[in-house]
C-alpha cells in the first residue's frame, strides 16, 4: 500500500457532510460537489481519479468495513457488478434524480410548498423540520437541499449494507457515478 | 509464479486494488480498468480479496484476461 495522501482523509469529510447537514440542510448542497467533480474530472482528465482517490463515501466504507472490521469479505453476487445491473440502477438513479430536480422546479414555480422531509430508499418520508428555518433561502433552495440530502443518505445507508454483507467497497462496483464516469472514459479511450 | 489477473471486461475502475496493493504493481488505465504489471506483482493476492467486483484472480496466467 502506498504511502498515505491529504486525500486519504475524505472520509472525515464524508461524517463532516452528513453531521452538519442533518442539522442546516441547506449544507446539503456540498453534494453536488461528488456529483460534478467526479464528471469533470472524467470529461477533461479521461480517468476516474476522484473515484479511485478522493470520494469520501468510498473511504468511509473502506474505514468502516476494513479497519473497523465491520464487513464480512464475502464476495458480492456477480450480477451486482455486471454491467446490466449497474447501467440499469444508474438509470434509475438518475431518473429519481430528475424527479427531484422537477420537484425543486415545483416549489420554485410556487405549484407545490416546501416539503421538510429526507426520504429513504425513495419511499419513507422522515420528518426533517428542525434543519430549515423559514427564510433563510428561498424555498426551491431548501426543498433541493432536503431532494439532494435524501439521495445522498439513500445511497450512503445501500452502501453501509453492503458493506456489511460483502466486501467494505461493494457499492463502488455499482456507485452510479462510477459507472457514468468508468462509461466516459472508456468512450474517450475509443 | 502466480500473478494477479484482471478480467477487464468486468473491472469496474474503483481503484481498491490499486489502493491494497503493497508493490503498486496495480493502475487503473486511463479510468477503464485495473492493470496489473506483471514485473512487480508478488501474487500477493490483497488486490482480489479486495477486488469488490470480485474480478481479479490469482494464477499463473500470462496475460491480463480481456
Amino acid at each position: 500500500m502506498r504511502n498515505k495522501k491529504w486525500y486519504d482523509y475524505m472520509w472525515i469529510w464524508a461524517i463532516i457532510y452528513f453531521s452538519v447537514s442533518f442539522f442546516n440542510i441547506l449544507f446539503a448542497w456540498l453534494g453536488m460537489i461528488d456529483f460534478l467533480i467526479p464528471v469533470i474530472v472524467a470529461v477533461i482528465g479521461g480517468n476516474k481519479w476522484f473515484c479511485n482517490n478522493m470520494c469520501g463515501r468510498g473511504q468511509l466504507f473502506r474505514v468502516l468495513g476494513k479497519n473497523c472490521k465491520l464487513s464480512r469479505n464475502k464476495p458480492a453476487p456477480k450480477w451486482l457488478s455486471s454491467n446490466g445491473f449497474r447501467y440499469g440502477f444508474m438509470a434509475f438513479f438518475f431518473l429519481m434524480f430528475g424527479n427531484m430536480v422537477y420537484q425543486t422546479y415545483l416549489v420554485a414555480a410556487g405549484a407545490k410548498s416546501l416539503h421538510q422531509v429526507v426520504k429513504l430508499f425513495w419511499t419513507f418520508k422522515v420528518p426533517f423540520r428542525w434543519a430549515y428555518s423559514a427564510g433563510s433561502a428561498p424555498s426551491w433552495v431548501a426543498q433541493y437541499s432536503f431532494g439532494l440530502y435524501s439521495l445522498m443518505v439513500t445511497s450512503t445507508l445501500i452502501g453501509l449494507i453492503v458493506m456489511v454483507f460483502y466486501k467494505p467497497r461493494t457499492w463502488c462496483s455499482f456507485c452510479p457515478m462510477g459507472t457514468l464516469t468508468q462509461g466516459v472514459c472508456k468512450i474517450k479511450e475509443k | 509464479m502466480r500473478k494477479a489477473n484482471v478480467n477487464q471486461k468486468r473491472c469496474v475502475a474503483c481503484g481498491e486494488c490499486v489502493y491494497t496493493c503493497p508493490k503498486g504493481a496495480v493502475n487503473i488505465k486511463n479510468g477503464c480498468f485495473a492493470v496489473v504489471d506483471k514485473t512487480i506483482c508478488v501474487g500477493c493476492g490483497l488486490c482480489a480479496m479486495a477486488c469488490p467486483a470480485d474480478c481479479i484472480k490469482i494464477w499463473e496466467g500470462e496475460q491480463n484476461e480481456k
